[in-house]
């Protein structure tokens, strides 16, 4: 069985995969990282969304393999050692944007993503265009967008972030 | 600490570990020694099962067991029971075939499982699942209600003549009929009710163990009801008696109804556990999930309403077509019947209506609740019809409504199909949404979206529903075969934080944060000061779970009940403690005082007193402060309110855009504001998504050609509007909360709003009704219809 | 998934020598549509050959040409403010492809190579009269797609780079499916050195085809107007339950009035 070397959270790994291993996979059954969701078997939900090397991935569409020396980023790596929440974190809190809290770490790794690689402000409009990637049963994505318009103004550094 | 109690709009306790990736759902979840169970299922509609061989199969690496029918039925083990029964018109038992948990010489339905692998990794169960030879012969099949119905079609079950579960009805025919006789006018209306797959973002998943030194089996699953799974499986399919099965809903991720029923896997599971001696796992992937979950809705109707001269109803008739799938699911008999027909008065004074409901088996995946259930196919029903009333005769759609209201001072009111309401405001509702959504206001956005080459329509709803599920004795008449009450265990501990154990099982709706709020109302403490503890039948003393929008109007009046039980002890104590009468003793803010002094003791002097019984009324009362309660509705409770919807349509490519809505409901009391409004966006999402985007269709062959997120259309964020929410409170008269059920009125009242906005969009092109979905190819050919029809006027 | 050999070859070389010799082995670039493939056990292949260890991701303008190295992301093609700026629809092509994280791992040599009929890529490819680079050769557009999921490429051969030539004007607009959000329909119009090219994709049941009758039509005059009397026959395109084959052709005459539009 191919070995695979990478970074997870900051720690570490070396762990032996089959070479059919999805990373998902790799996350929640090696690594015990249950926080990394499967949605479908076709790549549409994004409830698997996981940042490698800084972008955000599905990795359920992602051979662990492929994953070798890479830096991986997931739901459990975002807040502070201390427990203060990354601000998409807090701002999900802030605006009730989960409820069954399935589709919540896939969205909150690509609402991270879209805010970095988005300097300037997002509009509604383009919130939502920019989380099609990501399904939510139970919000209606509402009070999703709303969290990451807030959201977009602490990390950008234009405002405070919620408690 | 009353900015924590009822009505605040509180953060929720359970987000932090939702955020932080520390939920515990069943796939999260592993036991040491664990095997994995996959279903071999059947890729065709309809057929005789030949034989199945094992040999390849068994070979493969890491397998543990293969199961098939032969193996359940040599143990003895039952097949899945239905959980209402209802009779046919003339007094026969509805038909009620065996549904074994794994298919038993016949397929039925496509994902009709026929095999479990069980092996030591999954991907080695599937390879060995699929190595299985089944060998079949192809029967006709029907997915359809109208095909199913046909002279000749091939018959599900050999009991079903016809393919007819039950031909029932409610109401007086002749009267109806009577009433048709004399009317000014009648508007007739055929339509369907989209058949949806729920889709719950997690799939369903159930962990079997068994533990041979105990004898006790556990399932860990996701449901909405763990007592129930515990309750059918062990009674009726595995014969595991209470006290020997353990049933676990952990956290679930969503369920809308599809996590209510006891389905196959959970028996398949806790029996191979059992077999094995380990635990066996199972998860779905979401393509078993489109077959294997149950679907919701799949009504063929025809409906027509009398009238008079003014427009005002004078009597409805309804005839209508359930799909009950290929078996029956649990609830499945009493969707299309108790909670749909009986809705059928809706807001309106109807004085006389007749409805008769055709269940049909067919050759497709079984149908049962979906958020709603029922009652959404009613008020599409009635609120399209009121739409094609005005459209026939003239009048104005807002007039038409207001002239058939049940007006407010007319409660209680009882209708001609079984429901007594409570209470109402539907004018209010309508007023205020009205007003949110600037409905006079509409002529200059629709002349501006002209201008801008686009066509737009407005559209309302005004719906109402019956929830907060039910009476005992009610449903207990009309054929459930359960109690539908609730329980609640309240614990205050010696320092007096609490615990409560709740029947009800939140997969979403944030009950760890409301139910606190309701024991930080009533006792006076922080929330932080209480944990919620659900799902778990060996920490909850009983429950009938969640869904009908129950868990606040039944399972939080249980929790009031119990809270008073531990107040009214509380007061004995207290009474004790400051030598004073029972009588003189107020409970107020977390404090016990004697009535017109400054003596008072606190919750915590009061808990500690009765753990640690020192100085305490021994003699007349036990210590320890922990109450339980069970709660039996008195009636269901009836939200309603007025959903508006406002839509631009591309009139090149047929698309159809939300552009405005706006839902004003009455839920009565409202526990958390933010929560509600949450409630209201996600059901308000899975109503547009049924009106706009979501069909689950077979095609001739019997398959499920959506049968994946690759053709199924799930509404994605730039599919929806910003929904704007409005609540109005006319309190239920009917529990001591007040509230009203809040989860299912968002898919209740918006598919008929998004509708009937479409066909406003649309009224230059004689558009008159058009079945849901409404799809851009759709739109597409009314409006290509419509032009060539003026070109050759 | 069913098992395979996995390996990541570090030369092109290397790579074409490794899929030349095992007729069962799969290359792999970003995986997003293959790998879904193999999670569906759709394909058993013996092998699967990762193409991102080979340096094929990059961009570069020269000469009027932009050359897009094989293994670089529609996310990376999306930024590009060299493509930005040379062929902006090639951009805004690249930035519609599915999703974030879709753009993120997918790859234009990929989607080349895999040629799905409802890719957004091949249109931009044909109509703006692309030649792709191979490692042994190079293939014009015109010869490249050969129907669905079939491309000239003969067994090993590896797409190392497409080059675009810099057209004058360009737009694309495609109708996504809205399950899936893969190009129902999509029309690339282009108007540059090697004269109009109309490119449709998603609808035809053959792959990506030139619309010539509108090739014609924008050649006498590049406005929508041009378009008005072109039809387009619902013979061969696809049909399904998002859409009839009629509603395809309609859709091919709305889409190429918006590329159109978009090119100005
Ligand atoms: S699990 Fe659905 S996209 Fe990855
Ligand atoms: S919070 Fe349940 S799916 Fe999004």
């Amino acid at each position: 069985m191919p070995q695979v070397s990478l970074t997870v959270n900051g720690k570490r790994h070396t762990v032996e995969v089959e070479t059919r291993t999805l990373l998902v996979e790799l996350l929640r059954e090696k690594l015990g990282l249950t926080g990394t969701h499967v949605g479908c078997d076709t790549s549409q939900c994004g409830a698997c969304v996981v940042h490698v090397d800084g972008t955000s991935v599905k990795s359920c569409t992602f051979l662990a393999v492929q994953a070798d020396g890479a830096s991986v980023t997931t739901i459990e790596g975002l807040a502070a050692a201390d427990g203060t929440l990354h601000p998409m974190q807090a701002a999900f809190r802030e605006h009730h944007a989960l409820q069954c809290g399935f589709c919540t770490p896939g969205m909150v790794m690509s609402a991270i993503d879209l805010v970095n690689s988005h300097k300037e402000r997002m509009s509604e409009a383009e919130i939502r265009h920019g989380l099609e990637g990501n399904l939510c049963r139970c919000t209606g994505y509402h009070n999703i967008v709303k969290a990451v318009a807030a959201a977009q103004e602490v990390m950008h550094g234009r405002a405070q972030a919620a408690e | 600490m009353g900015h924590e109690g009822i009505g605040a709009a509180v953060k929720r306790k359970e987000d932090e570990r939702f955020l932080a990736g520390r939920g515990h759902y069943v796939d999260d979840m592993n036991r040491p020694g664990q095997a994995h169970a996959h279903l071999r299922r059947s890729d065709r509609p309809h057929a005789r099962i030949l034989g199945i061989d094992t040999a390849a199969a068994a070979a493969m690496p890491g397998v543990v067991a293969i199961l098939t029918a032969a193996d359940f039925e040599a143990a003895g083990v039952g097949g899945l029971p239905c959980g209402w029964a209802v009779k046919s018109k003339d007094g026969s038992p509805m038909i009620e075939p065996m549904h074994p948990v794994l298919a038993s010489g016949k397929v039925r339905h496509v994902g009709d499982p026929v095999a479990v692998v069980i092996a030591e990794t999954r991907a080695e169960a599937r390879d060995a699942a699929e190595a299985l030879v089944v060998s079949y012969e192809d029967l006709p099949s029907a997915a359809g209600v109208r095909d199913a119905l046909a002279a000749g079609a091939a018959l599900v079950h050999d009991e079903a003549a016809g393919n007819v579960c039950y031909d029932w009805e409610i109401g007086d025919r002749a009267l109806v009929d009577g009433a048709f006789a004399q009317a000014a006018r009648v508007v007739r209306l055929a339509l369907t009710n989209n058949r949806l797959v729920p889709n719950a973002m997690e799939p369903r998943a159930a962990l079997g163990d068994f533990d041979p030194s105990s004898g006790e089996y556990t399932l860990i699953t996701t449901s909405q009801n763990p007592h129930v799974i515990r309750l059918l499986m062990g009674a009726f399919v595995l014969h595991i008696p209470e006290h020997k099965l353990r049933v676990i809903a952990p956290d679930v991720g969503g369920g809308f109804g599809s996590k209510i029923y006891h389905y196959a896997e959970e028996a398949i599971v806790t029996f191979a556990a059992g077999r094995l001696r380990r635990p066996v796992k199972w998860t779905a992937d979401r393509s078993e999930s489109f077959v294997s979950d149950a679907h919701g809705r799949d009504h063929d109707t025809v409906a027509e309403m009398a009238l008079d001269a003014q427009g005002n109803y004078l009597a409805l008739r309804v005839s209508t077509i359930a799909n009950m799938g290929a078996y029956l699911s649990t609830f499945a008999p009493s969707i299309p019947t108790y909670l749909y027909a009986t809705l059928l008065a809706g807001v309106y004074k109807t004085p006389v209506i007749y409805a008769e409901v055709k269940a049909v088996f067919t050759n497709t995946v079984p149908v049962d609740a979906y958020r709603g259930a029922g009652r959404p196919e009613a008020a599409y029903l009635l609120e399209r019809l009121t739409d094609v009333i005005a459209h026939d005769t003239g009048m104005d759609r807002v007039e038409l409504r207001r002239r058939n209201f049940i007006p407010a001072g007319a409660f209680p009111y009882q209708t001609p199909v079984a429901l007594q309401y409570d209470s109402g405001n539907y004018e209010r509702t309508l007023e205020v949404a009205m007003k949110a959504a600037d409905w006079a206001g509409f002529p200059a956005r629709r002349a501006q979206a002209q201008a801008r080459g686009r066509l737009r329509g407005i559209g309302m709803s005004t719906y109402l529903e019956a929830c907060g599920i039910a009476p005992s004795h009610i449903a207990g008449a009309l054929g459930a075969r359960a109690g539908l009450y609730e329980v609640a265990n309240i614990r205050v501990h010696p320092t007096g934080s609490v615990t409560v154990f709740t029947g009800s099982h939140s997969h979403g709706q944030g009950h760890e944060t409301t139910f606190a709020q309701i024991v930080a109302e009533k006792l006076g403490v922080g929330i932080a000061q209480v944990d919620v503890v659900h799902g778990d039948t060996k920490e909850v003393p009983f429950g009938m779970g969640t869904y009908g929008s129950r868990s606040l109007a039944v399972g939080g009046s249980a929790m009031v009940k119990a809270l008073d039980k531990v107040i009214a002890k509380g007061k004995r104590i207290a009474a004790h403690l400051m030598e004073a009468a029972v009588a003189d003793i107020e409970f107020a803010d977390g404090k016990f005082t004697v009535s017109g002094t400054d003596k008072s003791k606190t919750l915590t002097d009061i808990s500690l007193a009765a753990y640690i019984p020192h100085n305490y009324p021994i003699e007349e009362l036990e210590p320890g402060l922990e109450e339980i309660a069970f709660y039996d509705p008195k009636n269901f409770t009836y939200p309603g309110g007025c959903h508006i919807a406002e839509v631009e349509i591309d009139p090149e490519t047929g698309v159809v855009s939300m552009v405005n809505f706006v839902a004003v409901d009455d839920i009565g009391t409202v526990i958390n504001p933010m929560i509600v409004h949450g409630q209201v966006h996600g059901g308000v999402a899975q109503g547009i998504g049924q009106a706009l985007l979501e069909h689950a269709q077979y095609d001739q062959a019997g398959q499920l050609v959506s049968g994946s997120f690759m053709d199924y259309v799930m509404p994605r964020a730039d599919d929806l509007p910003a929904i704007h929410v409005g609540t109005e409170s006319t309190p239920c008269l009917t529990n001591p909360l007040g509230s009203k059920g809040v989860g299912e009125v968002g898919a209740i009242g918006s598919p008929p709003a998004v509708i009937n906005a479409v066909v406003d969009a649309l009224r230059e092109y004689g558009v008159r009704h058009l079945d849901m979905p409404a799809s851009a190819p759709k739109i597409w050919s009314i409006i290509r219809a419509g032009q060539s029809r003026a070109a050759a006027e | 998934m069913y098992a395979f050999a996995y390996q990541k070859p570090a030369t092109v070389a290397e790579a074409v020598k490794l899929l030349s010799a095992d007729p069962e082995a799969k290359a792999l670039a970003g995986g997003m549509t293959y790998i879904p493939v193999l999670k569906q056990r759709l394909a058993r292949p013996s092998a699967v050959v990762d193409l991102s260890g080979l340096g094929l991701a990059g961009i570069g303008v020269s000469g009027g040409v932009v050359t897009i190295g094989a293994m670089t992301t529609h996310a990376a093609v999306a930024a590009s403010a060299e493509v930005r700026r040379a062929i902006p629809a090639l951009a805004a092509l690249a930035g519609g492809i599915g999703d974030n994280e879709v753009r993120h791992r997918g790859t234009i040599g990929g989607s080349l190579a895999n040629d799905d009929p409802t890719a957004d890529y091949p249109a931009a490819v044909l109509a703006l009269g692309a030649t792709l680079r191979t490692d042994r050769r190079t293939i014009a557009a015109d010869g490249y797609f050969q129907g669905m999921f079939t491309t000239a490429l003969e067994p090993g051969e590896i797409i190392t780079a497409v080059a675009f030539p810099v057209p004058e004007k360009a737009g694309y607009a495609k109708f996504p499916n809205p399950a899936s959000r893969y190009a129902m329909v999509g029309v690339f119009v282009a108007r540059g050195p090697q004269g109009v090219r109309v490119a449709v994709t998603g609808a035809g049941q053959g792959g990506v085809f030139r619309h010539t009758a509108m090739e014609k039509a924008l050649e006498k005059s590049w406005s929508a107007d041009a378009l008005a009397g072109v039809a387009t026959p619902a013979e061969g395109l696809n049909a399904d339950l998002h859409g009839s084959a009629e509603y395809r052709a309609h859709l091919v005459g709305v889409m190429a009035r918006r590329a159109l539009a978009a090119a100005g």
